[in-house]
This record gives structure tokens, sequence and C-alpha cells, in this order.
């Protein structure tokens, strides 16, 4: 037994001298970069692009005529300057939300039915997870540029902002408590300080992101419910005004930074 | 019908790398649902590769293979413009073949 544990005691030496210790985050670069190539977010993309000219819903239509911020149909490019006014609804829109008002006007469905199922799980895979990999797969590469001309576009900016500093729930916690400084983590998932452009160019241009852990292509606002979530906070629904306010916050604060989404997260 | 794979075969010196994204649930038969039941195993068990018609590949997978399966691989004797042709069955007999051309 001794001889045993001895030899293991070596073996560890040899390894500790053969590999530099290194820390976790660069552990999960590693790891994305062997897989990298790899990203399962494509299949999703390849879906989101079937269902985006699929006729679905009671008039029978595709979303090929939705206008998601660049016009009618125009898709390349036009998540970089989304959220933005829409005239026809009258409101600022982020992307998801934006899908559900093309899926009314368009395609006939309730409002109801369109934002329904938000968010895939095990076993169930749901078309807007899809679509929103589609429409940003649509922009990578591109400059981030989220215009605040329009009074509402302001307004939700501002509005996002206090949301983001604001701390309450029973831990007295905010968005800003963990991302507000430099070198925070969360077990080992190092958190981006949102309040530094570079950060926030980070960690917008990589949502939404194929989950490993998950299985599953996650969008923004599934990141935003699910940080809700973590800070104890009251559910955030689905394409609410306080969601699409701290999306324009966070789109805002990116602005600059290159779109690289679908990304992938551990 | 299960989605379609995501396929590229490109050209590596005289070799053609060929890259495989399955679109796949690989549940393994040993997790259990919120209610304690057993989810039922269901994963891709064979999968071939042939390029125009001759197979270069050729395996058996098990529930160890993960979701959404990354496939790799070299071979040799093909050359840009054949058709390279993936195929896989699962365990509840569902099929699935794409192809792609040698870039």
């Amino acid at each position: 037994m001794k001889a045993l544990v001895g030899a293991l005691g070596a073996m560890a030496a040899c390894a500790a001298i053969a590999q530099q210790p290194r820390s976790p985050a660069e552990e999960i670069e590693r790891y994305r970069a062997a897989i990298g190539e790899a990203n399962p977010a494509e299949l999703w993309e390849a879906r989101g692009e079937a269902l985006w000219k699929e006729k679905r819903g009671p008039k029978k239509a595709s979303l090929e005529h939705c206008d998601i911020g660049l016009g009618p149909g125009a898709v390349k490019g036009a998540y970089t300057v989304l959220p933005k006014y829409f005239a026809d609804s009258d409101k600022v829109e982020d992307l998801e939300s934006r899908l559900v008002t093309c899926m009314v006007t368009l395609q006939g469905f309730t409002r109801e039915q369109a934002r329904k199922d938000p968010f895939g799980g095990p076993g169930k895979k749901v078309p807007m997870d899809a679509l929103v990999a589609y429409v940003t797969a649509q922009s990578r590469g591109m400059k981030m540029n989220v215009s605040l001309d329009h009074p509402k576009e302001k307004e939700a900016y501002e509005l996002g902002k206090r949301i983001f500093f604001y701390r309450a729930g029973p831990h007295d916690f905010g968005c800003v408590t963990c991302h507000g400084s430099d070198n925070q983590r969360i077990r080992l998932q190092d958190l981006p300080n949102l309040t530094k452009a570079a950060d926030a160019q980070r960690a917008y241009d990589t949502w939404p992101a194929y989950r490993v852990s998950q299985g599953e292509v996650r969008s923004m606002q599934w990141r935003l419910n699910d940080c809700f979530r973590q800070a104890r906070f009251p559910e955030l629904e689905f394409v609410s005004p306080a969601s699409i306010a701290l999306t324009t916050f966070l789109a805002h604060s990116a602005n600059g930074g290159t779109f690289d989404g679908p990304g992938m997260k551990r | 019908m299960s989605d379609p794979m995501k396929i590229r075969a490109t050209m590596v010196g005289d070799k053609v790398e060929v890259k495989v994204l399955m679109s796949h649930e690989m549940e393994t038969g040993q997790r259990k649902d919120a209610k304690g039941a057993t989810i039922p195993a269901w994963f891709i068990q064979n999968v071939s590769a042939t390029c125009n018609g001759k197979t270069v590949l050729s395996a058996q997978w098990g529930p160890a293979v993960s979701k959404n399966p990354f496939l790799s691989f070299r071979f040799s004797g093909g050359k840009p413009g054949d058709k390279v042709v993936i195929a896989w069955t699962d365990n509840h007999e569902d099929k699935r073949t794409d192809e792609v051309t040698i870039a």
C-alpha cells in the first residue's frame, strides 16, 4: 500500500511539472477552443432558418416579411440595432419581443400562443430558441450599434439602468451586486463587470449561446430570466417591458463590440 | 423526423477531413425525470460514412456519447467534388441520412 501511495505521489509530481496550473477560466477557454468549430447552436440556426421560411399560424404566413429592425425581411445585421423603437407597435422591442409581434401580426397567432413556450428544455424544442439562433447568427461579425435617438429608446435605457442598479429581494441583491466590480465569480464562472464597456461587449456579444451543461441554445431573455431567479427577484416575465429595458441598457453598453453569437458557454 | 445534420468536408493535405454535428437527445437510460420514473434509453447506435458509395467509416455507438454529438474523422482517397454521405440509425429505428460535397 505504501509503495502504491509513493508511486501515485511520484506520478502526481510528474504531472505537476509537465503541466503548469491554469486558472479555471483558462481551462474553460481551452475547452471552448477544442470544440469551438462544433458549436451545436448551428443545429438551432438551421432549424430556425426553416421555421423563418415556413408558413405557420392561422394566416399561413412565413416570417419573411417580419421587420426586425432594418425593414421587412431584412435579417442580415438586424440584431445589431436591437432593441429599438418600432412605430407599428409603438414600443421599444428586443428580438424575442419583435418575433412575438410578427407571429401575431403576420401569422395570426394570439399573443398568448406566441409567447407560451419561450424556452426549450429536455425533450422540448421550441420555435423561439431556433428563430433567435437563426436571426442572431446573421449578425455575426458585425458591430453592435444600438441607438437611443427616440425618446422611448432613451426611456427604456434609463429604466434598464435603474433596474441594473436596483437592489431588492431577500438577499438585497441587484444585477450590480455580481456585475458591478472586477474579478467576481460564481463558483468557476468569471462574471463580467457590466459597468465597463470591454466586459459588457464580451458578455453581450456572445449571447445567445449554446449551454453545454444544458444541451440547449439559450436566448438573452432566458439569460436575464435566470439572473433574476439567481438574485431571488420576482420572475422576469418573458418579453416584459422590464426585460426589454434591461436588454436595452446592456445592448447599448456593448455598442462598438463585434457581435459573435450564438456563442458557446459551459 | 429528426433535424438535419451539419456536415463539412474539406481537403487537408491529401486527406479529406469530415466534421459532422448531429442533432440527437442521446438519452442514456440512466436518468430519471421529475417524477422519479426512468427516462428510456434513446441513442444513436450505428453511424456510417461513405464516399462515392464506398464505406470509409462504420461505427457502433452507445449511450456514453454526448447529446448533439460531434464527429470528426479523416480518410484518404477522396478528392474535391466527391460526395460524402453520413447516415445514422438509433435504437428507436429512427434514421437520418445527409450528404455533402467535398470542398
